[in-house]
């Protein structure tokens, strides 16, 4: 056994530990340990994913002295290590992004406790990415939701605090409903690693003994992730809790506490269940009724939308939208665009929140259209991120978004009876994507003059915000880079999820 | 026949009624106190679920004592390690939960969540 191989762990711990650490130390301590923190974490999960790039298979990590079935364990493939990468790449930029607006909108007193939220979220994403075991994944979902919840309230005037309390009762239920859907695959299966339970599976599936309780206990696990993630019908939290909450918080919810979960219902379609089970259980297409409403009904709403941080929101809706999409797609081809989706997702909408926070500071602090007008020129950074983020969302070339739309349309090709509702609900949500995102692209590059509207004159230049003007073309170059260089990374997907089951 | 079923297992039956239950009583609720009230006894109709599924009738807590180590003396242990683990989330989710009402009603002079979001709306914060 190789000393990287205790990497995953050490990430765990470590993101774990770095919370009570920042509780305990002023503002400015907890920020640099923080930042250090999510570095280390990075390098180390880089280190892990070449480690599996090489070996070529996944490995599983023992927890403690007792191996399987009863002790519990990690499990370490190319696709894990990947997305442990890239969470910790978005984690850094958001938090680096949004820092200004953090001191200014937290109180001094209270800022360490960010930190705090900060370092559980990173430590429950992490373990939700490499656990092995249903219920240390459950515990894991309610530290991230408890984490979440903090990262709402911390802005502390009564729009967050409702907002908050709006996440958690919905989360709560999503949790209550996962929490029975576990419940009733142990009591199937008599075991809670994910592995032992697929073997499981397979002889019930094979058998056809407990038809009902495993497709109930299969809704009830997806229906509850998906009430977590903000899928169409539940996702009535999401504006306010988006909008309201300070930068990072924003940025960090959209393109990583959704993904999460997100990840974990492709886990337990790969490993717990098992892929074919789950075809036949027809609850795929459930999912992709909904993902196909979700698509539609968040665009719409979007468009309705005057205040630009909800309209990302609601983006945010459709995006999870496409994910589901591509789940309800049943094949591993659509799996895999969503899985880039979620990528592309993740770096677009985070970059979209940090320009839109640039261009509203050009504006008076003014979040509706018409206070917007000509921001593009005032804070040009800002207005350029922000129009990539559009072309990138509206799936224009050379971006992500349009590699991730490549893939689900040429996974929807292959399948039977869903290529052409799939079809339709890529053109219309594309067709409402460029409808709102380029309203917005054409009013902030609307000159205020011209328009006949008095705006703020103060204009930021690139130099006296350079940490924000970095942040944002390292999103941009990340952008790119999933756009031109996407087929590396769809392979390396690919290869994961080969491995993952 | 599968009244029958249903009666045996009747002890599961209730449990799924409290999990019901407690689920509308969170969603539907507006009341923020009787929404956390909901939370536990959804949690508590989970909790009794997995105890009931790990007992084995006549057979006693899994403490070794006078040296019986046999599987069939005692009842499975894990579903009791489920719950207790289960219970600590759940206190520390109401522990929040119960600060965030603590919060509005401090600011707003009521529990009741629709009234809350109706004046929200109108201070346009």
């Amino acid at each position: 056994m190789e000393f990287v191989q205790n990497f995953p762990f050490i990430t765990i711990i470590l993101a774990l530990f770095s919370g009570p650490l920042c509780s305990v130390l002023k503002s400015r301590a907890a920020k640099r340990v923080n930042t250090a923190v999510i570095c280390l974490v990075l390098a180390m999960s880089v280190a892990v994913l070449v480690f599996t790039l090489r070996t070529g298979e996944a490995y599983i990590y023992r927890m403690g002295h007792f191996s399987a079935p009863w002790g519990n364990e990690i499990r370490v493939g190319v696709l894990e290590a990947f997305m442990a990468v890239f969470f910790s790449v978005i984690m850094l930029l958001c938090m680096l992004g949004g820092r200004r607006e953090l001191t200014a909108e937290v109180e001094e007193t209270k800022q360490n406790l960010y930190y705090v939220m900060v370092g559980l979220l990173l430590s429950s994403l992490l373990a939700l990415i490499y656990t092995n075991d249903l219920f240390t994944a459950y515990v894991f979902v309610e530290i991230n939701t408890i984490s979440a919840c903090g990262l709402i309230m911390i802005r502390q005037n009564g729009r967050s605090i409702e907002a908050a309390t709006r996440y958690m009762i919905m989360s709560l239920l999503g949790s209550g409903l996962f929490l029975m859907g576990i419940c009733y695959l142990y009591d199937l299966t008599g075991h809670l690693l994910m592995s032992n339970i697929k073997e499981q599976v397979a002889l019930l599936a094979a058998s056809g003994e407990y038809h009902i309780p495993l497709l109930i206990s299969i809704t009830l696990m997806s229906v509850g992730l998906a009430i977590k993630s903000a899928l169409f019908p539940f996702h009535a939290w999401v504006p306010d809790a988006y909008g309201y909450s300070t930068l990072s918080s924003a940025a960090i919810l959209s393109s990583l506490v959704s993904k999460g979960y997100i990840f974990l219902v492709v886990k337990i379609f790969y490993r717990v269940i098992g892929f074919d089970v789950i075809r036949e259980s027809k609850v795929i297409n459930v999912l992709f009724v909904f993902g196909v409403l979700g698509m539609i009904f968040g665009s719409v709403n979007a468009i309705r939308e005057n205040n630009i941080r909800r309209m990302i929101a609601w983006s945010s809706v459709a995006q999870i939208g496409y994910i589901y999409m591509g789940f309800g797609l049943g094949t591993t081809a659509g799996i895999t665009a969503s899985l880039f989706h979620i990528l592309s997702h993740a770096a677009t909408k985070s970059m979209l929140f940090v320009s839109a926070s640039g261009l509203t500071d050009v504006s008076h602090g003014e979040t509706d259209f018409f206070g917007l007008t000509g921001s593009g020129y005032r804070n040009r950074i800002a207005g350029v991120a922000f129009t990539a983020g559009s072309l990138s969302m509206v799936g224009i070339p050379l971006f992500s978004g349009f590699i991730s739309k490549v893939l689900f349309a040429s996974a929807a090709y292959d399948t039977s009876g869903k290529l052409i509702p799939a079809m339709i609900a890529l053109a219309v949500s594309t067709l409402l994507n460029a409808i709102y995102f380029m309203k917005t692209v054409i009013r902030i590059y609307t000159p205020s003059h011209r328009a006949g509207i008095k705006t703020d004159t103060r204009v930021i230049a690139m130099r006296e915000q350079p940490q924000k003007a970095v942040v944002l073309m390292l999103f941009i170059a990340l952008n790119l880079i999933l756009g031109l260089g996407s087929q590396p990374i769809v392979n390396m997907l690919t290869q994961g999820l080969e491995m993952f089951g | 026949m599968n009244l029958a079923n249903l009666l045996d297992n009747y002890e599961e039956a209730v449990a799924m009624i409290l999990f019901v239950i407690g689920f509308s009583n969170l969603l539907l609720q507006p009341n923020l106190i009787k929404k956390i009230i909901g939370m536990n006894i959804m949690d508590t109709a989970v909790y009794l679920f997995l105890a009931l599924k790990g007992y084995i009738e006549g057979h006693k807590a899994p403490i070794v004592v006078d040296g019986v180590q046999s599987v069939d003396a005692y009842v499975n242990p894990i579903p009791s390690g489920l719950v207790l683990t289960g219970i600590v989330v759940s206190v520390s989710v109401s522990a929040l939960m119960l600060s965030l009402t603590i919060r509005l009603y401090r600011r707003y002079h009521t529990l009741n969540l629709d009234e809350i979001s109706t004046r929200l709306k109108k201070e346009d914060l």
